[in-house]
Formats: structure tokens, C-alpha cells, sequence
């Protein structure tokens, strides 16, 4: 299905560890353009704190994420404006702000006017606003919001506030979106049309990683599949390959299996979790992550 | 009159009926409390205002005067009289009730005032009696059933008709604060009655729904009102006759500003900013620094435009210089860190006076006799005379001020409707989601906040000429004269939260109050905190709510749909962030 195999992101070794917890081991992960790649795992298996990692808003503890061969660097306002954007799992709108002024929003790392050119309101201001509202009404058509525009984001039901992100992460002209469970919460004939979406966006050139827990949703839209759990990579591989992988249904389903990545961690994990609530407690706020880990490597 | 001319669907004839009774009552009762003004209340000029003339109204009679006029004629409208129907847009009976409560309390306020300042009854003239009686007839308005109803659309007016109803009602606005700023200060009756008049009257033009179609009306023709405004604003000077009157104009129209431009930082942005006056504080100092006065120990005199341009960029370095460390921070650093920039900056000016630190600012002392400005020849300090009458000193300040005020509505307006402004509401809405959408929140926190700096800087240079003396105990965080950052704080959260007319009202009303009211100033802070609460817990949105945070307080009135349909021809161009 894919056209050329040029990696659009590549994450290599990424680790995210929370004081004693380590959210995310050691995860690689390729994004190819024309792709859209599917990540899924249980509840808590890191996929979001994944996302964060990605797009900046954590700093992984270790590993690296590159961006058509640029590192990115871990602030997320430079990562979006390198080129990736994101929805959130728990919707983030500007509530109070209406639908096409969110968009708005999200154009601008594309749009360089400053206060002074709004305060002069060139031409050239001018030409910036009318484009920018353009191509807002554009993606809006495009996720079929138009005719909600002047809507405050709040007053949206549910599965168009969804959409309402993906415009919004759309309006920066990004290379590669990340969309995290983009159809919860949405009824079967909304989950058809987030995935007609989807696939429209993969058409006009945008790579697509997506967290989602619908696995019909998941197998028809991706080229490749990656599963984690407890932080770790299970498998990847094409939609038919993971979901005959019996380790993939014994993670969702919970029955333990020889060698399953979780199993030791749980233990070490809960472990670590008491110890670092108590160093936290008696050393109050030099208890800081770092020394926490430290200790919980030890015990590793 | 007695013509039932409503034809209201759905009630039986006989409800139908008894409303159309209790409606004529009303304008009965209101048409009463109107010739009751016209007889004498009481036989003493010792009572305020003087009402002891038969013939004409005067005073506080006013007051009664207009109130039991507008019962009368909202009355009719609800009896659907042709012709009227237009003041009722949203509905008659809530408007109708509260002019008829508007006028039963001024009236009764007024005679009650005279019993008990002149000691008795005895004191009320027959007048008194028909203006008690009459303006309680009314109060059958409260029987009435409710009759809200969604806001229509209003039928189209030619446009100069449109254009004709901004500028009367940018007229009447302006005889409006007149009145409140020319009643008698001594005493405390008429500037009572006044806020019991005004507050009630504005309330039933609101829940008429006349208010909501008139900023419709101001939205259609944004540049005639400006104009409409700026031209009131201008006249406002012209209109006075008492210096006291113009030193409450310049004042007011200072505060006003310096709270608008707290509004860019607070409203906006979200940045809780609590020494902000102490921006106001760096502009008024660094004027009187340069301003050639015999006090100050620089020994330059600037022209005023590069004193502006100074006092402008030094705020702008405090506001950088305080901004930058703290703004990297999510959380409240900002609002304390401010908190002790008002403190230090306060407390800097005091000590800066050669002996505990170096001689700057004369300590404690101030920097006094500023001299006045002076612009191509145009002495600030003189009375001139303009088209016949005579501006005195405040009023040229005034003036000088009112350019200020347009800078920082403009800057207001076009950066909260840009790029930037959006990046500051969202911001303000979700920090991450905003920074995940590529605004660098640092950077644009940084713009508002030394924005917000800035303009406060510049007025603090009129300021400076205005006092012709600073001294550091102007600048505190809470005190009973303004300005100070609460007092600033206050009338943005009383006027209303990123918009540019709730700071304008709330500096009003927080400034007018207790110079009217002096038996109020030892009370002013406790009144404020009282002001506060109650603000937060009915309308926390502040009196002029922005469109938005109307709808995140009350969910229930859902105004999410735009009040008219977008004209479909250009409908992308037109969403309008108020905020
Ligand atoms: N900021 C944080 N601090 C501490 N623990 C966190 C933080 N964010 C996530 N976690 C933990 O990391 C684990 C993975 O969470 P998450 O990435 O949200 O899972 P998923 O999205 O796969 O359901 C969970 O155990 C969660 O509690
Ligand atoms: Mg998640």
C-alpha cells in the first residue's frame, strides 16, 4: 500500500519512567509517509504517555524521536511547528471559543503576524487573516463542521468536538498526525466516518500514527500495527499478522502466558510505585524522579 | 386604552383579560408618580435638590419623573400598542416589573430621605403623598405572568434611522453619566437615588431585550460607533460647568484605561497580574523625572512626546524584567511575584532618597511640582475656550487623556482579534493544548503581560501631569484611594472580564461611588469585597459579560448559536472575538 518507504518519524528507544513506574521501555517506532500506523494495548500500556513523548509535552527520560531525520526537540509548540500534530484522548478544545476561531487557533505555526501587524493591520494582516480563514473553513468542510463555525467548541455533541480536533491538528499542515482514540465515545456510524476521514487525510500526504481501542476500526485502516504492553513493544506487523498473534489476545484478554513482557514488571512496578510514594513522603520535594529511578534500577 | 389590542395565543380571554388590567394599572400608576413631580414633596429647600416647587420637577423628582414615564410607556408596549412594540423584544412583563420596581424604589427612597432627614412626615407636602401613593400603583406589574420569549429578529430599519438610534443613544448615554457626575456631592441622597434609578432602569432595558438589539446594532455599524463614542467622549468636557465635575472626568478616564489595559492581561491572556499599578506607578515616576520639575533630580525636560515614549519604555523593561523569569512557570508564581514587584517598587520610591538609598526619588516625598504641559503652545494648565465654552485645566487633560484611551481600545480590540489575541484566549482556555498547537506560551504570555506594562506606562505619564505630584503611597496594592491594583482588579471583574466596556463601567462606578458617597470611603474596602462576592456569585461574568464567558457561567441560556444568522454572503469573515 505504501508508495515510498522514506520514514517520516522515527522513534528509537524511547523510555519514559514516572519515579519508580516506567511508563514506556525502550519503544522503536517507524512512521513511513503515505502510512498510517495503528498503536494499540491495553489500558495503561504507555500509548498516550507514548504520544507525549513524541510531541514534546514529556521529555523522554531516554531515547531519542526524529522527524523526516531532524531530532525533534522535546517542546511541543517546536515539534508541531516542525510538523507534527495531535489530538488529545480527553478532548482539549478551547471551550469557549467558537469552532472556527479553535482552527484559527491551530494555524499558527503556518501564520507569522505579530502584534505589531495586528496593530497596524496592514494589508498584508489582512491577506494573512482572509487566508487563514480560508483554510480554516476549508478544513472544516472538510471535516463537515461548516455550518457549525460560529459555534462555541463546548456546545458541539460529542463526536464533533472529536472532529473538531483533527481539524484543528490539521490546520498546522502537518506532516504526521497522531490521533489518540479518535473514534471513543462515537457510535458505529460516526466511527465509519472518522475512518473515511482518516483515510482522507492519508491521501492528501499526511502520515497518520492513531491510538485506538476498536479493532475493526484498527485493522481495516492500517498498514502496520504496533502492540504495547506494560510499556513494552509486543509485536508489530500487518493487521492480519497481529491479530492472529495469540500473545495480542491474551494481553487484551489478561490470561497470563509464558514469557509475557508484563509479568515480572507488574510485580517490580507495584514494588517500585510504594517505594517511590514513600521516598516522596519523607523526602518531600528533593524526592524528585531521577533519584527515585536510580533506586529502582538498582533493584532491577 | 381599554381596547384589548393583545391578542396573545394560547391564554384564556379571562387571563388574557386580567393581564391587560394589571398592564393599564401600571401606566396609570406610572402616568401618577409622573404628575406627582410636578407638585411640590416639601416645603423646605434644606432637602437636597430643592423639590419644593409646584409646576416643574426638580432634583431627585427627576428621577421619578423619568422612571414613572418609561413604567408608563413600557406599560403600553405590553398592552401591545402599535408603535411600541419594538421596546419589548424579549419580552414585556420582567422589563415592565422592574421599571415599576425602579420607580416604587426611587420615589419611595426620595420620601423616606425627606421624612427622615427633616424629621417626620409632617414634612411631605401633598406631593409627596400623590408621588407615594402613585409610584406603588405600579407594583401590579409583579402579578403579571412572565412572557420571555427568544429574541426576534428585528425588522430592518432603513440604515440612516439605524445610524440615528447609535447616536441618540450615545446622547442619552452621555446625559446619563452626566447626571450621576454632576449630582450634589455633599450630599449622599441624590447620588443614591441616582444608582437606585439607573441600576433598575438598565436592568429592565436588559431583560427587554432592547439592550441585546442595540449591540446588534453597534456590531452592524462598528465604525459609527466609535465614532458615536469617541465624539461623547470628546463632548463630555464641553458639557461640563464645575472643575470637580472635569477632575471626575479626567480621573475616571484614567483608571478606566489603565484598567483596560489590565484587561488585556488579565482578560485575555488569563494572567492574574496584583501590581499592576505599580506599571502606572514607573510611567507617572519617570514623566516626573523628566518633566523639568525643580524637584526632580534630573535635570531635564523632556517634551511630552518623548516623556510618553520614556515612561512607555521603561515599563516595557519592568514588564520584560519581571515577566521573563516567572511567565516560564505554570501556576500562581506570577500573581505573587507581582504581588511583591508592587510591594518592592512602592517601597523602592520610598528609599530612593539619598539617605537609605540613592537620591532618585525624594522618598517619601514625592516628586512635586510638575510643571504643566505644554504642546505646540497649548498650555494644559489654562483655561481655553473652545466653540464658546470654556475648558479648564482638567478638562484639556481630559482630552490629552481621551487620545490614550483610543490607543489602548485600539490596541485592545485589534490584538484581541488577531493571531496573537487568539493565542492569548487560548492560552488562557488550555495552556497545553495550545502549546500543542504550536503557540509558544512563554512568548505570547511575555507580549501580554509587557503589553499590559506598557500601556499602563503611558498613562501613568498623563497621570504624573495630572497630579503635577507622584508620590510612592499612590501605588500600593489595597487602599481606599485609587488607584491601586485591587481597585484596578476590581473593576475588571466587576465590569466584565475581556471586554473593553467592563473596565470602562467597572472604573466608573468603583471610582464614582465613593467620592459621592463619603459617608461609603471608610467602608470601601470591606464594600469592595462585598461588591466581589456577590459579583462572583450572581454574574460572574461581570456586568458587561463577553460572549463567551456568558455562556461557560449559564449553560442554561443557550446563546450558542449566534443571536442572528450570519449573513450567508460573507459568512467566514464575521465571527467576531469580543474577547
Ligand atoms: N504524568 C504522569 N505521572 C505519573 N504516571 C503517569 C503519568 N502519565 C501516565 N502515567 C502512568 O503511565 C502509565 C501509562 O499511561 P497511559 O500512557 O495513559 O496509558 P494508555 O494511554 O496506554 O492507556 C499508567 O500507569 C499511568 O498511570
Ligand atoms: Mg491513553
Amino acid at each position: 500500500m505504501t508508495t515510498t518507504t522514506s520514514p517520516v518519524l522515527s522513534a528509537s528507544g524511547v523510555t519514559m519512567r514516572f519515579g519508580g513506574l516506567t511508563a514506556v521501555r525502550s519503544v522503536d517506532l517507524t512512521v513511513n509517509s503515505g502510512e498510517i500506523v495503528g498503536l494499540i494495548g491495553p489500558n495503561g500500556a504507555g500509548k498516550t504517555t507514548f504520544f507525549n513523548c513524541l510531541t514534546g509535552l514529556y521529555v523522554p527520560t531516554e531515547g531519542n524521536v526524529t522527524y523526516q531525520g531532524d531530532i525533534l526537540p522535546p517542546k511541543p509548540h517546536l515539534v508541531t511547528q516542525a510538523g507534527v500534530a495531535r489530538t488529545f484522548q480527553n478532548i482539549r478544545l478551547f471551550a469557549n471559543m467558537t469552532v472556527l476561531e479553535n482552527v484559527l487557533v491551530g494555524r499558527h505555526t503556518r501564520t507569522k503576524e505579530g502584534l505589531w501587524s495586528a496593530l497596524l493591520r496592514g494589508p498584508g494582516f489582512k491577506r494573512a487573516e482572509a487566508a487563514s480563514k480560508e483554510r480554516a473553513m476549508e478544513l472544516l468542510e472538510f471535516t463537515g463542521l461548516a455550518d457549525k463555525a460560529d459555534h462555541l467548541s463546548r456546545n458541539l455533541p460529542y463526536g464533533e468536538q472529536r472532529k473538531l480536533e483533527i481539524a484543528r491538528a490539521l490546520a498546522s499542515d502537518p506532516g504526521l498526525l497522531l490521533l489518540d482514540e479518535p473514534t471513543a465515545g462515537m457510535n458505529p456510524q460516526e466511527t465509519r466516518a472518522t475512518e473515511e476521514l482518516v483515510f482522507a487525510i492519508r491521501d492528501q500526504g499526511t502520515a497518520v500514527l492513531v491510538i485506538e481501542h476498536d479493532m475493526r476500526f484498527i485493522f481495516n485502516l492500517c498498514d502496520r500495527v504496533t502492540v504495547l504492553v506494560q510499556g513494552q513493544k509486543l509485536i508489530e506487523g500487518t493487521p492480519d499478522v497481529v491479530q492472529s498473534d495469540e500473545r495480542v489476545i491474551a494481553a487484551y484478554i489478561g490470561t497470563p502466558f509464558e514469557g509475557a513482557p508484563g509479568d515480572d514488571e507488574v510485580a517490580e512496578v507495584e514494588a517500585a510505585e510504594a517505594e517511590a510514594a514513600e521516598a516522596q513522603q519523607d523526602t518531600g520535594p528533593s524526592g524528585t524522579p531521577k533519584s527515585t529511578t536510580a533506586r529502582t534500577e538498582d533493584g532491577q | 386604552m381599554s381596547t384589548d389590542t393583545s391578542k396573545t395565543t394560547g391564554e384564556s380571554t379571562d387571563t388574557g383579560g386580567r393581564a391587560t388590567m394589571l398592564r393599564a394599572i401600571t401606566a396609570v400608576g406610572g402616568l401618577a408618580s409622573v404628575v406627582s413631580t410636578f407638585l411640590a414633596w416639601t416645603w423646605t429647600d434644606e432637602f437636597p435638590g430643592d423639590l419644593t416647587f409646584n409646576g416643574y420637577p426638580g432634583g431627585l423628582q427627576i428621577l421619578t419623573l423619568v422612571l414613572g414615564l418609561l413604567t408608563t410607556v413600557f406599560a403600553l408596549a405590553a398592552m401591545d400598542l402599535r408603535g411600541l412594540r419594538w421596546l419589548t423584544p424579549a419580552g414585556s412583563t420582567q422589563a415592565l416589573r422592574l421599571m415599576a420596581l425602579g420607580t416604587f424604589a426611587t420615589t419611595w427612597f426620595t420620601v423616606i430621605a425627606i421624612a427622615v432627614d427633616l424629621g417626620g412626615l409632617a414634612n411631605w407636602e401633598p406631593g409627596a403623598w400623590v408621588a407615594a401613593i402613585g409610584s406603588a400603583i405600579p407594583l401590579a406589574a409583579l402579578l403579571l405572568p412572565n412572557d420571555t420569549r427568544p429574541l426576534k429578529r428585528p425588522a430592518e430599519l432603513p440604515s440612516w434611522a439605524e445610524i440615528l438610534i447609535i447616536a441618540a443613544v450615545f446622547a442619552i448615554g452621555l446625559y446619563v453619566v452626566n447626571y450621576g457626575i454632576q449630582t450634589d456631592p455633599d450630599h449622599p441622597e441624590p447620588f443614591l437615588g441616582y444608582l437606585i434609578a439607573v441600576g433598575f432602569a438598565a436592568a429592565a432595558l436588559f431583560k427587554a431585550g432592547i439592550v441585546a438589539r442595540m449591540s446588534a446594532l453597534t456590531a452592524k455599524y462598528r465604525s459609527v460607533t466609535l465614532l458615536a463614542a469617541l465624539v461623547t467622549a470628546v463632548a463630555f468636557p464641553f458639557t461640563q460647568d464645575k472643575a470637580s465635575y472635569t477632575e471626575l472626568g479626567v480621573n475616571i478616564l484614567i483608571f478606566a484605561t489603565v484598567a483596560l489595559g489590565l484587561n488585556i492581561v488579565v482578560g485575555l491572556a488569563g494572567l492574574l497580574d496584583l501590581g499592576y499599578v505599580a506599571f502606572l506607578g514607573v510611567g507617572a515616576y519617570t514623566a516626573a523625572l523628566v518633566s523639568g520639575s525643580t524637584s526632580s533630580t534630573l535635570d531635564v525636560h523632556f517634551p511630552f512626546w518623548a516623556a510618553v515614549i520614556a515612561g512607555a519604555v521603561v515599563s516595557l523593561i519592568f514588564g520584560v524584567v519581571i515577566g521573563a523569569p516567572t511567565l516560564r512557570l505554570r501556576g500562581d508564581y506570577l500573581a505573587i511575584v507581582t504581588l511583591g514587584f508592587g510591594e518592592i517598587f512602592r517601597l523602592a520610591m520610598q528609599n530612593m532618597d539619598g539617605v537609605s538609598g540613592p537620591s532618585v526619588t525624594n522618598g517619601p516625598n514625592g516628586i512635586p511640582n510638575i510643571p504643566p504641559l505644554e504642546i505646540f503652545g497649548f498650555n494644559f494648565d489654562e483655561d481655553h475656550t473652545v466653540l464658546g465654552r470654556t475648558l479648564d485645566s482638567n478638562a484639556n487633560y481630559f482630552l490629552l487623556m481621551l487620545l490614550v484611551t483610543v490607543v489602548v481600545v485600539l490596541v485592545f480590540s485589534r490584538a484581541g482579534n488577531s493571531r496573537i489575541g487568539r493565542a492569548w484566549v487560548a492560552i488562557r482556555e488550555d495552556e497545553t493544548a495550545a502549546t500543542a498547537m504550536g503557540i509558544n506560551g512563554f512568548r505570547v504570555k511575555l507580549i501580554a503581560f509587557a503589553l499590559g506594562a506598557t500601556l499602563a506606562g503611558v498613562a501613568g505619564t498623563v497621570w504624573a501631569h495630572v497630579q503635577t505630584t507622584v508620590v510612592p503611597e499612590q501605588y500600593v496594592f489595597a487602599g481606599p484611594v485609587p488607584p491601586n491594583s485591587t481597585f484596578l482588579l476590581a473593576a475588571v471583574i466587576l465590569g466584565g472580564m475581556g471586554t473593553i466596556g467592563g473596565p470602562l463601567l467597572g472604573a466608573t462606578l468603583l471610582f464614582l461611588i465613593p467620592k459621592k458617597l463619603e459617608f461609603f470611603q471608610d467602608y470601601q474596602l470591606l464594600a469592595f469585597g462585598i461588591a466581589l462576592i456577590l459579583i462572583m456569585r450572581f454574574r460572574p461574568e461581570g456586568i458587561i459579560p463577553n460572549r463567551r464567558q456568558q455562556l461557560e457561567y449559564h449553560e442554561t441560556d443557550q446563546l450558542d448559536a449566534p443571536d442572528q444568522p450570519q449573513l450567508s454572503g460573507n459568512a467566514v469573515g464575521v465571527t467576531k472575538a469580543e474577547a
